[in-house]
């Protein structure tokens, strides 16, 4: 049994240490906010936050996120109300959705690190997160609008 | 009749052109073995940083072999003139264009790290690994794409351009842990074009006789 702490909650986990962190957290936890997009850390629909990280689950093995804070989607804010998922509901960003977790985390990494993003960092810290059905105009929005909604202490973040 | 004649008579030719290249070559190979000799112990004398032994000829010839491997996809493809990497054989920009950033590991959700793990990834083309995956950071570039020989050799021995590094410190970063891995760069990818022993060997030959700079 290898213990895990996933958004702020210890979980006993049967795995071996080589699994992909991504299978451990949809197939043997549950929580399948996080998506399979390509496997290869090529599409960034499984980006999840490894101490504040945002790793791509799955190329990540279990054994690197042993002793670590893992947080998904689900656990990205305790009522839904980070900046940035007020601002993905405001714009109504998502189209079929499967790459919007992960777009979601990577942009919860820049919106920490970076509290005015300019364009040209969001191109910087989003040009590696996919989107099948074209949101990119949309998640850009949603980036700024999420950035001045956290300047003005709008959100829970 | 004739046939035979001449054909007997290549090879007794032969066999005098035999001895000759023995001769030569054990020739060639006593002085390889005086030089080895020399070298080894030039090394030691170097890492008690006493003076190096300088060789213009036998030192230029080492840096023309280190500088195939320094310009190889394995090792330029993380010394970039932009701030975005290469990847591939083909060293062309790594998808996604992700940055050097200000430490060299990458910027927001864009760290090296977050992809590339401690170890390899298993599978074709998969993310290589190493537990300190990064660039060199903004403030020493050292960069290799694009340079000549001249230009790499008297960059690699300038401590303002080659990350503050004495001789003592260019000795030991022939083992360093990031440039074994070019040796380990995961499936799908070519290797340098020697072995790391043959280029630890010119490597520190370039630097034992004198670290000189190729005229061009
Ligand atoms: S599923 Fe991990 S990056 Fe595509
Ligand atoms: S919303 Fe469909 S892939 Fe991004």
């Amino acid at each position: 049994m290898i213990a895990l702490n996933i958004n702020k909650k210890i979980y006993h986990i049967d795995a071996d240490p080589e699994t992909p962190l991504l299978w451990v957290l949809r197939d043997h936890v549950g929580l399948v906010g996080t998506k399979f997009g390509c496997g290869v850390a090529q599409c960034g629909a499984c980006v999840v936050h490894l101490n504040g990280e945002a790793v791509r689950s799955c190329v990540t093995k279990l054994s690197r996120a042993v002793g670590k804070k893992v947080v998904t989607i689900e656990g990205l804010s305790e009522k839904n109300d980070h900046p940035l998922q007020k601002a993905w509901l405001e714009l109504d960003v998502s189209q079929c959705g499967y790459c919007q977790a992960g777009q979601i985390m990577s942009a919860a990494v820049l919106l920490k690190e970076n509290k005015n993003p300019t364009d040209q960092d969001i191109n910087d810290a989003m040009a590696g997160n996919i989107c099948r059905c074209g949101t990119y105009l949309r998640i850009r929005e949603a980036i700024h609008l999420a950035s001045e909604l956290q300047r003005k202490g709008g959100g829970n973040s | 009749m004739n046939k035979q004649i001449s054909n007997r008579r290549n090879y007794s030719s032969n066999f005098r052109l035999l001895i000759v290249i023995g001769l030569l070559c054990g020739g060639i190979g006593i002085m390889a073995f005086t030089m080895n000799k020399d070298n080894s112990l030039k090394v030691v004398k170097s890492n008690s940083l006493s003076p190096i032994k300088k060789d213009s000829v036998t030192s230029v010839k080492a840096f023309q072999q280190v500088y195939t491997v320094l310009m190889s996809a394995r090792c330029m493809n993380c010394h970039p003139s932009g701030n975005v990497p290469l990847q591939g054989d083909d060293s062309h920009l790594h998808t996604m264009l992700p940055q050097r950033g200000i430490d060299g590991k990458g910027v927001y959700a864009m760290k090296c790290a977050n992809c590339h793990q401690p170890t390899n990834t298993a599978g074709l083309h998969t993310p290589p690994g190493n537990p300190n995956w990064h660039l060199p950071p903004a403030n020493m570039r050292m960069v290799f794409q694009g340079r000549t020989p001249r230009q790499l050799a008297k960059q690699l021995i300038d401590p303002k351009q080659n990350g503050h590094k004495d001789l003592k410190k260019l000795i030991a970063h022939a083992d360093d842990g990031l440039v074994l891995a070019g040796w380990n760069p995961g499936e799908g990818r070519t290797l340098p074009p020697m072995s790391h022993a043959a280029f630890k060997k010119a490597w520190l030959t370039w630097l034992n006789t004198g670290a000189f700079a190729p005229a061009k």
